[in-house]
């Protein structure tokens, strides 16, 4: 496979189309557009199909339907568009349709701005729609791991029946850098559960609503051992300089890019920082974290937000060592040098 | 057509296992329901036309979102309102297959509104059955879009007013005023009479989509007896005196005649076929011609800066594609975002011998500006014995650092004597190639063409790297 040098944002979409997407739906919104630019460009040409949506509301329906007819289907927003396709989740995760989404997170509240933020943490990891479900969240820190992931993300679906959210940043979404592409997948799993208009799969009925409470509570209860089999089984993390490190810090996207320049440079200077990065923000690494508060002195998450991870870093610390905290909003990426001060501030 | 209307059709389930409960029998529906005698009509026509096996319903969030007990077919069950998005992704899966969109006029005319306006607009091959029971069943009698004037609903206690909620929505209307639907009518299930002219509609826009695979409409004026507060008798007779006295009935549109779809069909694309289609075939570098440049250990930061129309980005994607193709590990990454709309722009470009932590350039080793207040701007950030390329042709003052090495190049005159100043940038490309010595030249001007996406720009294109090689070794001759 060849070498190409190109965005985040279109290396998740030749990912998608190698693993088998067929199927686009969604609605237009910076910085996620390319997304959309480059489906509507090459799913037709993959014999695929791509419909801009009359909203985000309506995209992640028809992926909904999509999932349902047994589609590799996926569709892609940022902050104002996903919090509108958050009740779609939902029942996606209710019916266990296996489908893709991609958030390309911009600074919020509101109409906020697009620039690159983290503070869509909560909604996207900790399933920001109605009822006791999850979604397995990757966050890639390269437009290499966009591609990767884009593949992944269709088998991981698959695999567990769930919504799977590729999380990244403006920045991730927008930065240029070169891939090496991986092969097609050829194989796809059955899914003798999807309704496709023949008589074999006229039986099947996709939905998410269970009228009976005992009924619905068996559903609930099936659905939370898949997510503790999703926790068992799909933890990925990657670390940097951490066996020695007194200091651990933990971040992910494009602030881990940030963070790792950083290390090399406390690094020369004699102090012994590391760097944890969280590949599944669900499943979240809480028993690496806490194997690594045997080691280290400290924690420090570095977010484009107010903290939104540092609570699940917390949990896994268990109040045995401190986690402090380094925010940055708006669009404002942390620089190498902040972080650095933050370091030694704590470190002395 | 079947014989007997009243026989239950083979495309019901004979008992409705799904139902919760032990009564299997007997629907969810209330005596005098119209969504009963509506599902009668549908699974009558999906068994007369053999088509049981290739349907799909989808049932919204209402009195009707059970329809799964019954219909013996594909069955999906939508969020409140997006029935049709649901349905349009299922044709579109299957076009095959035959879709049956059932909704409210809560679910249909409220909340639903942009979706099935836009599911009737694409032309989606799929037929709506739209239930008008002037009220929301499922909820308990609250008021509808379609609840007439002065109709008492528990949140109307006294009554639908102008001033508070406006006028009925007359959704079959609406529809009708739209190119692609090929057919839209209003019925009622008012007496038998009018019942036997709605199953004449019910068959013939499912026909539709099997024959001609068009977009078809039915408003079905229905009694809700619960929340009318009427015995079925009474109820039945209010939508036929009072109901359709607001809701006229008739074919609001039919062009089934001369309809002809469009042609939806999709050629699927062989695995083996992927990298052609993506573009991302096994490109070729001949790694003899970069070996000189490959051991060198460096690692150069730029920040490239100017007006929008410059081409600054593209400079800076030049310079990452032609690192790439000497095996670097690159980064680009634009501005973007206000300072855009202020016709500036700037990206950071990284080129390295090792692995790139941060994409983001503070710090530049290479400073390119393209105009004035690019200088004013980055020229304290410069490292110390990095570099200034800029644009002198356009930038009336020098940069004042002393730590630096400066190289001020006329990129725009000499484009234009190339007769395009659009080629400034790649001027400036030539130059900074020449000087910092990191990458092969005739590399380079070999591989442009595979960057520069129209054919006709590449001769220029070259004959500005050029431009710039020159300039450089003129300085220090
Ligand atoms: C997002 C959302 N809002 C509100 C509801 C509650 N709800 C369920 S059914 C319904 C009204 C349905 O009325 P209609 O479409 O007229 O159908 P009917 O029950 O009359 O057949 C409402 C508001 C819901 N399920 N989801
Ligand atoms: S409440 Fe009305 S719409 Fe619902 S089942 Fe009863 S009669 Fe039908």
């Amino acid at each position: 496979m060849g070498k190409q040098f190109l965005k985040g944002n279109e290396a998740v979409v030749k990912g998608a189309i190698l693993a088998g997407c067929t199927a686009y739906y969604g609605y237009p919104i910076t910085p996620a557009s390319e997304i959309a630019h480059a489906a509507a460009k090459y799913l037709p040409l993959a014999g695929g199909t791509f419909v801009q949506a009359e909203s985000e509301v309506a995209a992640i329906n028809m992926v909904y339907g999509a999932a349902g007819a047994g589609q590799r289907v996926m569709t892609a927003s940022s902050g104002p568009g996903i919090s509108l396709k958050t009740e779609g989740i939902s029942y996606c995760a209710g019916a266990e349709l296996p489908c893709v989404i991609v958030s390309i997170t911009r600074g919020g509240p509101g109409l906020g701005n697009i620039g690159p933020e983290q503070s869509d943490y909560n909604q996207l990891v900790k399933g920001g729609g109605h009822g006791c479900y999850k979604t397995i969240v990757l966050a890639p820190n390269s437009v290499q791991e966009m591609c990767d992931f884009g593949l992944m993300a269709f088998d991981l679906a698959d695999k567990y029946r769930t919504p799977v959210i590729i999380a990244a940043d403006g920045f991730i979404g927008q930065m240029m850098e070169p891939v090496n592409f991986p092969e097609p997948v050829k194989v796809f799993p059955a899914k003798p559960w999807a309704i496709k208009g023949t008589k074999e799969t006229r039986k099947n009925v996709i939905s998410s609503i269970e009228l009976d409470f005992d009924d619905l509570e068996r559903h609930n209860i099936k659905l939370q051992k898949k997510y503790a089999i999703i926790e068992e089984q799909e933890v990925r993390y990657e670390e940097y300089r951490t066996d020695d490190a007194e200091i651990i810090l933990v971040c992910y996207g494009i602030a881990s890019r940030v963070v790792q320049s950083a290390i090399d440079n406390l690094r020369a200077e004699g102090i012994k920082a590391g760097m944890f990065r969280p590949i599944t923000l669900f499943p979240f690494p809480h028993e690496r974290i806490s194997q690594l508060c045997d080691k280290a002195s400290n924690f420090l998450t570095v977010e484009m937000s107010n903290g939104q991870m540092n609570d699940d870093v917390r949990l896994s610390v268990e109040g045995k060592k401190p986690v402090h905290l380094l925010s940055r909003y708006g669009g404002n990426v942390h620089t190498i040098k902040e972080i650095h001060a933050k370091v030694i501030k704590i470190m002395r | 057509m079947a014989k007997d209307i009243l026989r239950k059709s083979e495309v019901f389930y004979d008992n409705f296992d799904r139902k919760p409960g032990l009564d299997k029998m007997t629907t969810t529906y209330c005596p005098g329901c119209g969504h009963g005698i509506l599902h009668k009509l549908v699974a009558e026509a999906l068994e007369d036309f053999g088509v049981q096996d290739r349907t799909m319903f989808v049932s919204p969030v209402g009195c009707s979102v059970f329809a799964y007990y019954y219909f013996d077919v594909g069955n999906i069950q939508a969020a409140h309102g997006r029935a049709p998005a649901v349905a349009t992704a299922l044709k579109r899966a299957n076009p095959e297959s035959i879709v049956i969109d059932y909704q409210g006029d809560g679910d249909l005319a409220a909340i639903g509104g942009a979706e099935i306006l836009n599911a009737a607009n694409r032309g989606e091959g799929i037929t709506v059955f739209f239930v008008n029971n002037a009220t929301y069943g499922m909820t308990g009698g609250q008021m509808a879009p379609t609840t007439l004037i002065g109709q008492q609903t528990m949140t109307t206690p006294k009554g639908r007013t102008v001033a508070n909620e406006g006028y009925p929505i007359k959704m079959s209307e609406i529809i009708s005023t739209l190119k692609a639907p090929v057919y839209v009518e209003r019925v009622m299930l008012g007496d038998v009479k009018s019942i036997r002219k709605a199953r004449k509609s019910v068959r013939k826009a499912i026909q539709i989509q099997i024959e001609q695979n068009g977009f078809s409409f039915i408003e079905v004026l229905a009694s809700c007896p619960s929340n009318l507060k009427k015995t079925p008798i009474d109820s039945q007779n209010w939508v036929r005196e009072v109901l359709q006295e607001n809701y006229p009935l008739g074919v609001y549109k039919d062009i089934s005649a001369k309809f002809v779809s469009p042609d939806k069909s999709k050629t699927p694309v062989n695995y083996k076929d992927l990298p052609k289609v993506l573009n991302i075939e096994e490109t070729n570098i001949d790694k003899n011609r970069i070996a000189e440049f490959t051991n060198k250990q460096f690692h150069e930061q730029f920040k490239i800066a100017g007006f929008g129309g410059q081409g600054v980005l593209s400079l800076g994607i030049v310079l990452s594609e032609m690192g790439m193709r000497h095996d670097f590990q690159v980064s680009w990454i634009p501005s973007y975002g206000p300072e855009m709309r202020g016709g500036t722009a700037n990206c950071s470009v990284q080129l390295s011998s090792k692995n790139i932590g941060s994409p983001v350039v503070d710090r530049p080793t290479v400073l390119v500006a393209m105009n004035r207040p690019s200088i004013d701007k980055f020229e304290d950030s410069v490292a110390e014995n990095g570099y200034i390329f800029y644009d002198s042709s356009l930038i009336d003052i020098e940069p004042q650092r002393k730590d630096i090495n400066i190289i001020a190049i006329p990129a725009t005159k000499i484009a234009d004597d190339l007769g395009t100043t659009k080629v400034a940038n790649m001027v400036i490309v030539g130059a900074i190639i020449e000087k910092l010595g990191i990458m092969s030249k005739d590399v380079v001007l070999d591989s442009i063409g595979e960057v520069i996406k129209k054919q006709k720009l590449i001769n220029i294109n070259k004959r500005a790297i050029l431009k710039g090689v020159e300039f450089i070794q003129n300085l220090t001759k």
